[in-house]
């Protein structure tokens, strides 16, 4: 079997089809595993009382946030470097999932913070820079969605993103370095106590289940994009099948 | 080759004035609002004058940016520079100089007189007029990249607004920086060398993703 075929959007297209089930199925039943046993089983903290929970969800969207943008640049690049149709698409897809996952995080950041720390929102340095990359996410998201040419989309949509990668480091040290100049008591985010099992296993669960999601959106986008772009192609590549 | 560029654009930007004094005066009126809207009380102006200069420093070069490729991909000169034998690095080099000479340049040379509004010590002007000079090139050269990928486009200005303001944050940290431990009595040494950093960084590779960028936008 030749790997490369599957690089041709319209030979990718009736995969994905295929592939997005067995990506969605464990998906919907590592949630509801993970928000049960997050729920049901999980001990309340014997600090935060029950509003920990929140963090079941919190780190696995935040980690997919920060993990998605690079990925992202690198399919981006992949997909400018080497004229790689198919790359730039997964790209323009990736981001919208990115951009929701980082959105997600720092609502739920919120929403936390408010009966544990008291306030909304505090100008930490990890919140700061999460913020910032979702910005990130809205301008690579809104540049593509502006040129019509969906070439020319693509191309300058991997120029943005790998230098937005280039400059997340900088931005990420100069957003800790500027919060340790400013605040002079910071709150920190808590020390955990050693995590107990059940805690630890529904996040990772949580954590799963995230990324079969993200896969399955990702690659249902994909095909949506493929058809616009290709639609006589993808059609007669699927019925082929 | 870069010489020619610079010159050229200087003479172009000499035969519209108003346009680079609209850059700056944009740069004094938003300076000149926040007293308007906080209150004359002298330190609380001088605690927030870092900020608010270095903040309308970055508003101020978002206008000109629009105009820094948009004029030469109009009437076909910027075609004309692609298709030149000499490397496109240094075409957007000097387009980028002659751009940051005409609209930065001037908004360094009236941070002082902004300062001096704020009650800022004579000291601290020293440092701002200084990060501002090591810190307005990075604008211009993070700028002509979101310049280069919106050419063209319908909403271009407030695009290369959404693009290019994030990317500023490091340069308006450190820039801001820099004034802050300096009206605090601390040295503002380390945010006027890690400036510096960004700013070297800046040009080696700013050009280079812009040259990209016009390829792909002319193209």
């Amino acid at each position: 079997m030749n790997v490369y075929k599957y690089a041709s959007p319209t030979n990718f297209y009736p995969l994905a089809g295929k592939m997005i089930p067995w990506f969605a199925t464990p998906a919907a039943i590592l949630f509801a595993v993970g928000l049960f046993v997050g729920f049901f089983i999980a001990p309340p903290d014997f600090q935060q009382g029950d509003a920990y929970r929140i963090m079941f969800i919190h780190v696995p969207a935040a980690w997919l946030g920060m993990f998605l943008y690079v990925l992202m640049a690198i399919y981006a690049g992949i997909g400018w470097a080497f004229n790689a149709r198919l790359a730039s698409m997964m790209a323009s897809s990736i981001s919208v999932t990115g951009a929701m996952f980082t959105f997600i995080s720092l609502v739920t950041g919120a929403f936390w913070g408010k009966p544990t720390w008291g306030v909304w929102w505090v100008w930490d340095a990890r919140m700061t820079s999460t913020l910032i990359l979702l910005f990130l996410y809205i301008g690579f998201i809104s540049l593509q969605s502006s040129i019509e040419d969906p070439r020319r989309a693509d191309r300058a949509g991997a120029v943005l993103a790998l230098v937005g990668v280039i400059n997340v480091p900088i931005i990420y040290f100069s957003v800790q370095w500027w919060n340790t100049l400013h605040q002079g008591a910071t709150i920190r985010i808590l020390q955990k106590p050693t995590i107990r099992g059940s805690m630890l296993w529904s996040m990772l669960i949580l954590l799963a289940a995230c990324w079969l999601y993200s896969v399955a959106v990702v690659l249902i986008r994909v095909r949506c994009i493929i058809l616009e772009r290709e639609q006589n192609a993808a059609r007669f590549a699927e019925a082929t099948l | 080759m870069l010489r020619w560029v610079v010159w050229r654009d200087l003479i172009l930007a000499w035969r519209r004035r108003a346009d680079a004094l609209s850059t700056l005066f944009f740069f004094v009126i938003v300076v000149s609002l926040f007293p308007l809207g906080i209150g004359p009380e002298t330190e609380l102006l001088r605690s927030i004058a870092p900020g608010v200069v270095w903040v309308a420093a970055l508003l101020a070069s978002m206008l000109s940016l629009g105009r820094l490729f948009a004029n030469d991909y109009q009437d076909g000169t910027l075609e004309q520079l692609l298709l030149t034998p000499q490397p496109l690095y240094l075409v957007v080099l000097g387009k980028v100089a002659a751009q940051w000479l005409t609209s930065e340049l001037p908004l360094v040379c009236m941070a002082p007189l902004l300062g001096v509004q704020f009650g800022v010590s004579n000291d601290t002007l020293v440092v701002l007029v200084l990060s501002l000079a090591l810190g307005t090139p990075v604008l211009s050269m993070i700028g002509s990249i979101g310049a280069a990928l919106t050419l063209g486009l319908r909403s271009s200005s407030v695009l290369i607004s959404i693009l290019v303001l994030p990317l500023y944050i490091p340069v308006l940290i450190f820039g801001a920086g820099a004034v802050e431990a300096s009206i605090i009595g601390q040295s503002p040494a380390p945010h006027i060398y890690l400036l510096g950093a960004i700013t070297v960084l800046s040009l080696i590779f700013a050009p280079w993703a812009t040259s990209a960028a016009l390829r792909i936008s002319v193209e």
